[in-house]
């Protein structure tokens, strides 16, 4: 299921998810969200400042969240925003969440880097790199016994091609005939290392091979190709074939909010952002004829607000109770942990 | 005396050590062109260049296995841990083995190598960029723990840890980069493994380590303006653990709340109270007292995040308490 189409603008947005209009609202929702979430930051309303804003790989959550069905689950990176928001977010929750509030999608729990919510299929973002891509190797299993053709798709950034638990599960992988798939979202960046930095063996989609899993490098600039790439490789997943897929992209921005990109050059960024996504699909569309600027420019402005809402909703949400801190540790119904404070008054009062 | 952060006194110690062995090298996850990614090794990769300071792509446990490997072929890495969150990851390297090779190759060989890694609350980090795992070192016989609280400490005791015949595990507090101090480097190093007195009163001791003593110090002033007298120890390092320091102050005044910052169950805490149980029995006026984080994860929330760890309020409510002070309860 993908976010319901619910403007006016809209309207004369197609329904289905598949056309390049569909295709380019959902990757400006993603870049705008994002945008606000840096206002968020600016504005001094999220928690912290470890953000990681997906700018430049909308691509690649749209091209691949666009294929993706009811039942269907996934695991992100901390670069996650678009893909949850691709997959139908809502985007209120969201970002309450990254401002830590109590209306967020893990009561302020989470975070940005650890935002989840089951009904969508999104078992979880994760702060450390690779730690969220064996999970889709237990849901490839869950699926497999259930037999309806659900897949589960872990995403993950070019740094987490270095971490060895993404081959054991590659390997799980294949060797069990999963439908899994692995999507390395390659932004050429991990914080300040250049991939070229980090690997010689820059055909990632050979890595897949080696395991012998479908294996594709596509290129993020035009969204449908890489909706195109990512429909074979999950087409072979739901037949028990698992796939790997690198979308290859850029960082437009630092690694998070306070990082402003030292160790790169403003001419491998401006080189870097001419690969634009956003960009490129709202020239294709409107030099075919399929859509106007105009039209485009009112879509963009209906965007606009509703994102401008996330941050209203964010601000007027609520801090989580101070006694919710005891909640989740362990399943509703069990003892929560005892505070430090009751402990020591239980004990002083012994005498 | 020069006035000095205490992630610039790592700096230095680092710069220091590496100009006069050049067996020492730093090797983890952006230490060197970019710095560290909280700006400790800024500025060595441009004095020291690529072999000194090796940057290496997301390996956690080959990072740690590394270093133990050159460890044992003679030189000394620095290897460094973003976060010590990641320390699972590396857990089979740290305690399988680093921790045991001298044992289990009947002392043939040593791992003399450093893991600096930092820790702790203070960013809104998250569950996953906020813990506090000492424990999980110092329940490893073999590991060496410090954990510097001071500018002052920051530099002398990394540059003592780099001389050390066994790993050391060194745990920085990511709130305390930037705290400034006064600092003479020329100064003579504090014995290894002994603890600090930072303050000494009658009424009650509080043993501590890295950040809380600062929370510490600040409940024993606010304290003292009460009338209460406390005594503030700074551990330093958790292994070696200097129990003599603590058994001393315990036995004088009988009153002991332990501070951490990591989870109470199982942890640094645990054990001191333990020991001070065991040792101090019959000294004991009260039960120990243990001031730890609570038994759960850390929350992104900023509110959470504050209350899920001892803050300088708490102690000296939990202080007071011991105290008996009547307004405390
Ligand atoms: C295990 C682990 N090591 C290191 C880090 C610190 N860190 C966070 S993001 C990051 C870079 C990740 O790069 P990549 O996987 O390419 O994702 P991107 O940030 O580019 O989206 C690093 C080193 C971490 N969070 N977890
Ligand atoms: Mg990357």
């Amino acid at each position: 299921m993908t976010a319901p189409i619910d403007t006016a603008v809209a309207e004369k947005v197609p329904r289905s998810n598949t056309g390049l209009l569909a295709l380019y609202r959902q990757m400006r929702r993603v870049r705008t969200f994002e945008e606000r979430v840096g206002e968020l930051f600016v504005r001094g309303q999220s928690a912290g400042s470890m953000l990681h804003l997906s700018i430049g790989e909308e691509s690649a959550a749209v091209g691949v969240a666009s294929l993706m069905r009811d039942g269907d689950t996934f695991t992100t990176h901390h670069r996650g925003h678009g893909i949850f928001l691709a997959r139908g977010a809502d985007p209120n929750r969201m970002m309450a969440e990254i401002g830590g509030k109590e209306e967020g999608y893990c009561r302020g729990k989470g975070g940005s880097m650890h935002i989840a919510d089951m009904g969508l299929g999104h078992l979880g973002a994760n702060a450390i790199v690779g730690g969220g891509i064996p999970a889709v190797v237990g849901a490839g299993l869950a699926s497999k016994r259930e037999g309806k053709g659900a897949v589960s798709i872990a995403f993950f950034g070019d740094g987490a091609m270095q971490q060895g638990i993404l081959y054991e599960s590659m390997n799980m992988a294949a060797l069990w005939d999963l439908p899994v798939i692995f999507v390395c979202i390659n932004n050429q960046y991990g914080m300040g290392t250049r991939i070229e930095q980090a690997t010689k063996g820059r055909a990632l989609h050979e890595r897949g091979l080696a395991f012998g899993l479908n294996s594709e490098t596509v290129d993020g600039l035009d969204v449908r190709d890489v909706r195109a790439a990512a429909g074979r490789i999950i087409d072979g997943a739901r037949g028990g074939t698992p796939g790997f897929l690198a979308v290859e992209c850029y960082r437009f921005f630092g690694h998070a909010r306070m990082d402003k990109s030292p160790y790169r050059t403003p001419e491998d960024e401006e080189r870097g952002r001419a690969k634009d996504p956003v960009g490129f699909a709202r020239k294709a569309l409107v030099e075919s004829g399929e859509s106007s600027e105009a039209v485009l420019d009112a879509l963009d402005a209906e965007i606009a607000r509703e994102m401008d809402a996330t941050i209203d909703f964010t601000v007027a949400a609520r801090e989580p109770a101070l006694q919710t801190m005891f909640r989740d540790v362990y399943a509703p119904g069990e003892p929560e942990p005892e505070s430090v404070a009751a402990r020591i008054d239980r004990i002083l009062a012994g005498d | 005396m020069a006035e000095m952060t205490y992630r610039d006194a790592l700096k230095q110690a680092l710069r220091d050590a590496m100009a006069e062995d050049d067996t020492v090298m730093v090797i983890g996850e952006e230490v060197g062109r970019y710095g560290g990614a909280y700006g400790v090794t800024k500025g060595l990769y441009e004095e020291f260049g690529p072999d000194r300071l090796i940057d290496t792509p997301i390996s956690e446990p080959a990072i740690v296995g590394a270093a133990v490997g050159a460890a044992m072929s003679g030189l000394r890495p620095v290897a460094e841990l973003m976060y010590v969150d990641f320390i699972g990851m590396t857990m089979d390297q740290l305690g399988n083995q680093a921790a045991k090779i001298r044992y289990m190759f009947g002392g043939q060989v040593g791992v003399p190598m450093v893991l600096r890694t930092q820790g702790g609350t203070g960013r809104s980090a998250g569950a996953q960029h906020s813990q506090s795992l000492e424990a999980y070192v110092m329940h490893t016989p073999g590991l060496r723990l410090v954990m510097p609280a001071t500018v002052s400490d920051a530099y002398h005791l990394l540059r003592q840890s780099l001389r050390q015949p066994d790993p050391v595990v060194f745990i920085e507090h990511k709130a305390l980069y930037t705290m400034k101090e006064d600092v003479d480097l020329a100064a003579p190093a504090p014995e290894w493994g002994k603890a600090r007195v930072h303050r000494t009163g009658d009424d009650l001791v509080i043993v501590t380590y890295s950040r809380q003593l600062h929370h510490a110090l600040a409940a024993a002033e606010a304290m003292a303006r009460k009338g209460v007298e406390a005594t503030v120890i700074d551990l330093r390092s958790l292994n070696p653990l200097d129990f003599d320091t603590v058994r001393a102050h315990v036995e004088r005044v009988g009153r002991v709340m332990v501070v951490s910052e990591g989870v109470m169950t199982a942890g640094v805490g645990a054990e001191l109270s333990a020991r001070i149980h065991e040792e101090c029995f019959d000294f004991l006026a009260e039960p120990v007292i243990r001031v730890c984080g609570e038994d759960i994860p850390i929350s992104v929330s900023v509110e959470l995040e504050k209350n899920s760890v001892p803050t300088a309020a708490f102690i000296q409510t939990a202080g007071e308490k011991l105290v008996g002070l009547r307004s405390a309860a």
